[in-house]
């Protein structure tokens, strides 16, 4: 795996690189009151009292968050922490309703993990771990509006109070690819869990970009700290513009300032943020509102029962007993609904997950299903614009269609034209094989007769051929098929046409 | 015949169930009470309309033979509760015109349990003072005055100084107080009244208006022992809205109330026996201690070691966590704002909070913000923190001598309006022997103990265990009987 | 230590509380005053103690994950100094 580095006029740079990735935990309720999650609600509809910070009003934790934080712990393989607390993070803003941010400084519910990332998923040797540091629960800010109205903001208070998990790396990773692949990897993980819906259009999911850089193996520098990017794409250019323009601004003798930025979406530019670069100081202290929160046994392990195979095991479960090939398995598993929809389309294939001997019939099936959801199914999902939780096909009709495939009721060829109406019909495959007489032919009488026919309305073809141009076998090939209406047994077809021509 | 407003909580409540009198009665001449005592300054907003009401639901309820535990007894409800559309501005400019749209726990459980409210009661600002003087609608006067005839007006104490001169000058049975660092004892002693601050958890804090969350906590204040235990069994109980509260249920202090003490160990800490204490103030705690003694108990002496640090323990978190929870008065959702001409936002909120704060209020969120700020975090909240945690611990060790602590409620009697308002500490040290019970949770009693040269009251605290409220209650009931008060103050106004 | 002006007006605009430059000369010697009090909590030997976390023994106690609450926007807005189209209008904030 070569190094990414920024080459300088002084030689090459280093980039140093952590997130903070603030993921909306899945819950129906916020994090200390009543009011509901839901996105897109009229403004200030989904606010309780506490979350108005009306006076006199308390926090009452929601379980849900709780779990969802600590199974996305368990998931990260992190240590949890039995006891943590609850901290007041101060400060002024229309958004901050109470003034302070519920939040987790001192004491997070969860400690020190890891994820292993894959930055080219066609390299099993791009693997990569990257340090957790922590995750605490802590609350999401209301939303303000400066666009409608020409002397006021408008504050709505959907968002505040909902929970977010702030997920902490270590600096352990070294290109804009190593971010965008934790990121990634980090968002199946939190799927497959169920903790977070890792919607990230939608706010989901966010990052705070941490970016210095150094001579490699040199002391870190300083780093700055992009607030809130909320794309893969956006997380990996501003990590390029910030390395850059770092590299630019030591270079040129000046010094990077520990600040606070932005990033412009439009212009693909981090800016900084002098407007709230006044002194920042917290004050933090624990919120006296709320006990210690303590985790019991009993919580810990209906956590750890709750959780799914994850997407590492899965892959590797794919690879040793499904025999599939490394690729497959790595783009099966890295969407959870993908290795859902794949699992069900292997139960009706009668293929189970259970080991099975190498290059058994079940591995091979399990391979061609694999093939085609990758290639037949994913291609078409493509053109169609869409994902595979509305797919116009489901499970159960990709494993009759690829049965039809095996037993050799279809071509390959047959199978695709079947597939082509599915997608547009929402049909049965045996129903199309069925009513529009699809099924592939290997009677070998029809075929020698369609041979017989071609050959006769092309003699000149058929000297050509024999004098040794071996290219024309093809053009006969074809015109078989056609004659066949594509139906013919295509093996059957190149058996017989090598005989008949000698 | 007596006047009804001569009536307490328990002679209200017989009185209306055996038809002695009607609750319309009784919650008319309180109300024409509240107005006739307009000069004292006590209520904030009179509601007679709710105390009328609640009556007459008490008067139909007697003819259909569901009286309610407080069926046709008028309280008056400290303003740092929020009233469902009732103004609510715990004493604070910045509250101007804030009618909540919901009801504080407490004052809801008063109100199911058939209690009307009279109004609501003026307090030092957001419950931060001694004297009511900090209130932004005025200081509450006392209705007691010195014997040398000067006149001079007095303070009932504070916070709940509106409460404590409804309760003495019989504007109300019964009123609800809420004690931070004394603020429901200092204030009963200094006008001759009984009120109680249960251990923390036993009242829930929802739709209170918050001033310091770990120490804050509702209490009743009433005329006597037994009008405290029926009032407070009304205001407390299980609150799942309020994470801190006690999942208990309450028990039956009245029923159980008994004055039969003996056995009982009192403890006498001797951490406080201070210096420039008057002397009268240790001549009643000694008469304290001999009834406890007639009354049959075991007089203990104890230490309470780390006492002396209490008081600069308490203004250190009492602060900090008040300067977090007065953040949310900004100007944005509720209250005052105030918006500088050609001003942004930062302007509109340092206008908004200079303007709408008062003096104390801003003093004790400067030194609240201080002691959190960066790098002094450890060396105060953390080390207060710890400080607290062997208060706490003292009193632990305390009670496997002593049942229950017995000492003065307040370093003096009532002083002049006026006297102390320029000095903070000579301020904070009123509340010197209630801040400890409070730093650990701890149920407290003030009952009114005797008078001094000046013919004001003095009062004197018990301290129980956690949760103890019954041995408090007990103990308080005896030293009520022995010490015979009956004292009140004079309507002069 | 000793808290000087440029403190207290540090103090002040973390706690959005507009000072004027008598109230600063006024507040100094105050804060002082009542800091140099509270000092005296340093001399406490606390070696191996726990800051307090509960007052009362108890457990935190969570909530069910249900939507309870919301739908009352003319409640949450009733009491704005300025509310327009259901939102909460402040002045213009420039990010
Ligand atoms: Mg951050
Ligand atoms: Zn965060």
């Amino acid at each position: 795996m070569s190094s990414y580095r920024i080459h300088g006029a002084t030689g090459e740079w280093e980039v140093v690189i952590g997130l903070e990735v603030h993921a909306q935990v899945a819950s129906s309720a916020k994090l200390f009151s009543g009011a509901a999650t839901a996105f897109g609600a009229e403004p200030n509809t989904q606010v309780s009292l506490v979350d108005a910070a009306m006076p006199g009003m308390l926090p009452v934790p929601n379980r849900l968050c709780l779990v969802q934080a600590v199974r996305t712990g368990m998931a990260l393989e992190a240590r949890i922490n039995p006891w943590s607390r609850f901290d007041r993070k101060n400060y002024f803003y229309p958004d901050l309703p109470q003034g302070y941010q519920i939040s987790q400084l001192y004491h997070p519910i969860v400690g020190e993990g890891e994820i292993e990332i894959l930055v080219d998923e066609k390299d099993e040797g791009s693997a990569k771990r990257v340090g957790i540091e922590r995750i605490h629960l802590e609350q999401d800010a209301g939303k303000l509006m400066h666009d409608q109205h020409p002397n006021f903001s408008y504050v709505d208070l959907n968002r505040s109070g909902v929970a977010l998990m702030e997920i902490v790396s270590r600096p352990d990773m070294r290109s804009p690819e190593e971010a965008g692949a934790y990121v990634r990897k980090l968002r199946s993980i939190l799927r497959y869990v169920g903790s977070c819906d890792g919607n990230m259009e939608q706010g989901s999911m966010r990052a705070d970009v941490n970016v210095s850089v150094r001579k490699p193996g040199g002391a870190l520098g300083t780093r700055t700290e992009t607030k809130n990017v909320n794309s893969v794409r956006f997380i990996m250019a501003a990590i390029e513009y910030e390395a850059n323009r770092q590299v630019e601004m030591l270079e040129s003798g000046g010094r990077i300032v520990q600040e606070t930025r932005l990033f412009d979406p439009d212009k693909s530019e981090t800016r900084s943020l002098r407007s709230k670069e006044e002194a920042h100081d917290y004050r933090y202290f624990p919120d006296p509102d709320l006990l210690p929160v303590e985790l019991d046994e009993a919580f810990l392990a209906d956590c750890r029962a709750s959780l799914p195979e994850l997407p590492d095991a899965k892959r590797r479960r794919y690879e040793q007993a499904l025999g599939l090939p490394a690729y497959n398995a790595s783009v099966l598993t890295a969407e959870v609904e993908t290795a859902r929809w794949f699992e069900a389309l292997l139960t009706d294939l009668g293929v189970h997950g259970s080991p099975a001997t190498p290059s058994s019939p079940e591995q091979e099936l399990a391979r061609r299903a694999s093939n085609w959801v990758i290639s037949d199914l994913f291609g078409a999902l493509n053109r169609l614009g869409r994902t595979i939780e509305d797919s116009p096909v489901g499970p159960a009709q990709g494993a009759e269609l690829l049965r039809l495939i095996a037993d050799g009721t279809l071509s390959g060829t047959l199978g695709k034209q079947v597939f082509e109406i599915m997608l547009e019909t929402g049909q049965d495959p045996a129903r199309i094989v069925e009513e529009r007489g699809l099924r592939q032919t290997s009677d070998t009488g029809a075929i020698e007769t369609a041979i017989a026919e071609v050959m006769a309305a092309n003699p000149d073809k058929v000297a050509e051929y024999r004098s040794g141009k071996d290219k024309l076998f093809g053009f006969f090939v074809g015109q078989v098929m056609k004659a066949m209406q594509g139906k013919a047994n295509p093996q059957v077809v190149n058996e017989l046409l090598k005989k008949a021509l000698g | 015949m007596t006047s009804l407003t001569d009536l307490g909580i328990a002679q209200i409540r017989d009185g209306v169930r055996g038809g002695a009198f009607s609750a319309r009665e009784v919650a008319e001449a309180y109300v024409a009470a509240v107005e006739k005592g307009r000069a004292l300054n006590a209520f904030t907003v009179e509601t007679p309309d709710h105390a009328l009401a609640a009556a007459d639901a008490a008067d139909a309820a007697r003819t259909s033979g569901d009286l309610k535990p407080l069926s046709g007894v008028p309280l008056g409800i400290k303003d740092l509760f929020a009233t469902k559309g009732v103004p609510t501005t715990a004493g604070s400019r910045i509250l101007t015109g804030f009618r909540p749209p919901y009801e504080s726990t407490v004052s809801a459980n008063l109100f199911a349990a058939g209690a009307g409210m009279l109004g609501k009661l003026n307090m030092d600002e957001f419950a931060m003072g001694s004297s009511n003087e900090t209130s932004a609608w005025g200081p509450v006067i006392s209705p007691w005055r010195r014997r040398d005839g000067g006149n001079a007006a007095l303070t009932p104490g504070g916070s709940s100084g509106g409460s404590a001169t409804a309760v003495a000058a019989r504007l109300a049975p019964g009123v609800t107080g809420t004690d931070t660092g004394g603020s429901i004892r200092q204030p009963a002693a200094f006008t001759g009244i009984a009120g109680v601050k249960p251990t923390y958890g036993r009242c829930s804090r929802w739709g209170i208006v918050a001033f310091a969350s770990s120490l804050d906590q509702a209490g009743p204040m009433a005329r006597d022992v037994r009008d405290c235990a029926i009032l407070l069994a009304a205001m407390a109980g299980f609150d799942p809205k309020d994470s801190t509260s006690l999942d208990l249920k309450v028990p039956k202090w009245e029923a159980n109330l008994s004055s039969d003490i003996r056995g009982r160990r009192i403890g006498i800490p001797r951490e406080y026996r201070i210096d420039g204490v008057p002397a009268e103030i240790d001549r009643v705690w000694e008469q304290g201690i001999q009834r406890m003694r007639d009354a049959g108990a075991e007089i203990v002496q104890v230490s309470l070691p780390h006492t002396k640090y209490a008081l600069p323990t308490y203004y250190i978190i009492a602060p900090a966590e008040a300067s977090s929870n007065l953040a949310r008065y900004d100007g944005v959702r509720y209250g005052r704002r105030v918006q500088p001409a050609q001003g942004g936002l930062t302007d509109m909120y340092e206008a908004t909070r200079a303007e709408g704060f008062g003096a104390e209020v801003k003093r004790r969120i400067m030194i609240g913000t201080y002691v959190l700020s960066a790098g002094f975090y450890d060396a105060y909240f953390n080390q207060a923190q710890k400080v607290r945690a062997l208060i706490a611990r003292d009193f632990e060790r305390v009670w496997e001598s002593c049942d229950l602590i017995l000492t003065p409620t307040a370093p003096s009697a009532a002083f002049a309006l006026g006297d102390k308002a320029n000095d903070p500490i000579a301020m904070y040290l009123n509340d010197v022997f209630a801040v400890p019970a409070s730093l650990a949770g701890l149920p407290a009693i003030s009952v009114p103990a005797g008078l001094d040269d000046q013919g004001l009251p003095l009062g004197l605290q018990l301290v129980g265990r956690a949760l103890d409220e019954q041995g408090v209650l007990d103990a308080a009931l005896a030293l009520e009987e022995r010490a015979g008060f009956t004292a009140r103050a004079e309507a002069w106004w | 230590m000793s808290v000087d002006a440029a403190t207290v007006r540090h103090i002040a605009r973390l706690a959005r509380i507009a000072v004027s430059d008598a109230e600063v000369e006024a507040l100094a010697p105050e804060l002082n005053n009542i800091l140099g009090w509270i000092e005296q909590l340093q001399e406490v030997d606390v070696a191996g103690v726990e800051p307090m976390n509960a007052v009362i023994p108890n457990h935190l106690r969570l909530r069910d994950d249900m939507v309870t609450d919301g739908g009352i926007r003319d409640d949450v807005l009733a009491n704005a100094p300025a509310a327009e189209h259901g939102f909460f209008a402040v002045p213009k904030v420039i990010e």
